[in-house]
């Protein structure tokens, strides 16, 4: 043990890096996910990004470390259950709302075009440069100042649809958020809270998801804890989940007091967690088990 | 009595061959670790019952040990993690105070291990109340008690 001890220590101190004792397992394929028969392609492996500064050889996605049958149902969109949960944000889009009888589509036209990108460049800082904002403080930013509406909550079933139907159209872009300037100390608090010891289990996300990505914890295959893939859909209880919503459930999962969703610290969370995935494809609407 | 007394009377306990007195158990503040992270004497002052012991680790509430620690010894056990190493021969690498030791708290053994710490009660950040997702106020029940750690320090003996 000692032996093993040294040798980590030896490692770490060649490589400048804390090199966990039980290291990490690459997938074993990193075939891209193919859907409808090659029609979109999106890659499941991108170099990792260099503000890691080497805390991982390279970025994963998800869906690697699923089974095959969850594999292949985001492989077909007709398949793909998150995809009702899409047509129904599209048809939210359409809809008017709140005092003044604004829809989505109103302002921004078609979702596709104005939306392009807009899910791969989140979190990012409001329009009056102040907060760091997800994509749901955006929407309801226009929902209660400019349609008069009411505020969703964060992981409210229309929001969810809402902010599926918009990642669709990033849709293989690479995720981009920017994480300097004013977003800068955002992001060091989400690093902060990365690696943040949590709960009566002590467990940080780097301690599942950098430290042991593709080892079995209990029946559940690790992977690098990517959010690329969000919203997802669960199989797992059968809804989608939104970002936030995961963070809460992974700390819960430490035996501690989770923060809330759409707090400050999630958000800087998000950022970090999104920019250690800069490079992979926003996968639009992904399956999960 | 005074708690505090505890771990004196632990000792005594011990000293004296006395057996299981709830009176002699170590409370996990009172804890002492030796240099190498082992603990010397037994927790609750009384021997541990090896397949108490095994059901303890496998206990998805108590131990949860399979989730990161596989038992080739124990096929029937379903979903073993591999996050750590086979505990198969633990009971040939590991004396029983180092056993002790990693099962009440493995950091001392090996520092920042990933491993819970499953007999201590303080000292954690944004401690929750089990799995509900409240707050919970320290000190808090450890994740196993002074027996149930005797218990599975006993089945890691058993595995050669
Ligand atoms: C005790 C282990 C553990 C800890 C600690 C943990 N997670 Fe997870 N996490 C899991 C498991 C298990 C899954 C489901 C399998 C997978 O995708 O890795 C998961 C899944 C995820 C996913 C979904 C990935 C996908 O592609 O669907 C994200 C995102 C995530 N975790 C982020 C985090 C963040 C951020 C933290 C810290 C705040 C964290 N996790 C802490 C175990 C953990
Ligand atoms: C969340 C993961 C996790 C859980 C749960 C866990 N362990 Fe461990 N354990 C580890 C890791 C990782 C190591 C390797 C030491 C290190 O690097 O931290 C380890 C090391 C050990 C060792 C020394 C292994 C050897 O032979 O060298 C023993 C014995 C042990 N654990 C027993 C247990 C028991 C008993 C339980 C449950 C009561 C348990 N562990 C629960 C992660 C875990």
């Amino acid at each position: 043990m000692n032996y093993a001890m040294g040798l980590a220590a030896v490692l770490s101190a060649a490589f400048g890096l804390a090199a966990p004792l039980y290291a990490a397992s690459e997938p074993e394929t990193v075939a891209p996910i193919s859907i409808n028969e090659g029609e979109i392609e999106l890659a499941t492996e991108a170099e990792a990004p260099a503000h890691l500064n080497g805390a991982l050889p390279k970025i994963w996605s998800g869906w690697l470390f699923r089974d095959a049958t969850t594999q292949s149902m985001q492989m077909d969109d007709f398949e793909n259950p998150a995809m009702v949960f899409v047509d129904q944000g599209l048809d939210l889009w359409d809809q008017p709302d709140g005092a003044e009888g604004k829809s989505c589509a109103d302002c921004h036209g078609s979702i596709d075009d104005s939306m392009k990108g807009v899910r791969a460049a989140m979190p990012k800082m409001s329009e009056d440069g102040t907060d760091l904002w997800s994509l749901e403080n955006f929407v309801n930013n226009c929902r209660t100042t400019r349609m008069g509406a009411e505020a969703w909550g964060w992981s409210s079933a229309p929001m969810e649809s809402m902010t599926l139907a918009i990642s669709m159209a990033s849709r293989g872009m690479p995720v981009d958020v920017a994480i300097d300037g004013p977003a800068q100390s955002w992001w060091d608090k989400g690093k902060e809270i990365y690696y943040s010891r949590y709960g009566q289990l002590q467990l940080s996300c780097a301690n599942c998801h950098e430290d042991h990505y593709g080892d079995w914890i209990r029946a559940d295959h690790l992977s690098q804890g990517q959010i690329s893939g969000f919203p997802v859909y669960r199989l797992n209880g059968a809804g989608v989940v939104s970002i936030h919503e995961r963070f809460f459930g992974c700390v819960r999962d430490t035996r501690a007091e989770p923060f809330a969703q759409g707090s400050p610290e999630f958000r800087a969370l998000e950022l970090y967690v999104s920019s250690r995935g800069m490079g992979l494809p926003v996968e639009g609407a992904s399956v999960r088990h | 009595m005074n708690i505090n007394l505890a771990p004196v009377l632990a000792v005594l306990t011990a000293l004296a061959g006395g057996t299981a007195a709830a009176a002699a158990e170590t409370p996990p503040a009172a804890t002492v670790f030796e240099e190498d992270g082992s603990i010397a004497q037994s927790l609750s002052g009384a021997p541990g019952d090896p397949q108490a012991g095994r059901q303890t680790m496998e206990a998805r509430g108590l131990g949860n040990c399979y989730a990161c620690h596989l038992v080739e010894a124990t096929p029937d056990i379903q979903f073993m993690g591999d996050i750590g190493p086979a505990l198969d021969g633990a009971g040939s690498r590991w004396s029983a105070a180092q056993l002790r030791g990693i099962v009440a708290d493995a950091k001392h053994t090996f520092p920042d291990s990933m491993m819970p710490s499953f007999y201590k009660s303080a000292g954690f950040l944004r401690p929750g109340e089990g799995y509900t997702a409240k707050p919970a106020t320290e000190p808090l029940p450890p994740l196993l008690t002074a027996q149930q750690v005797e218990d599975v320090v006993s089945y890691l003996l058993s595995l050669k």
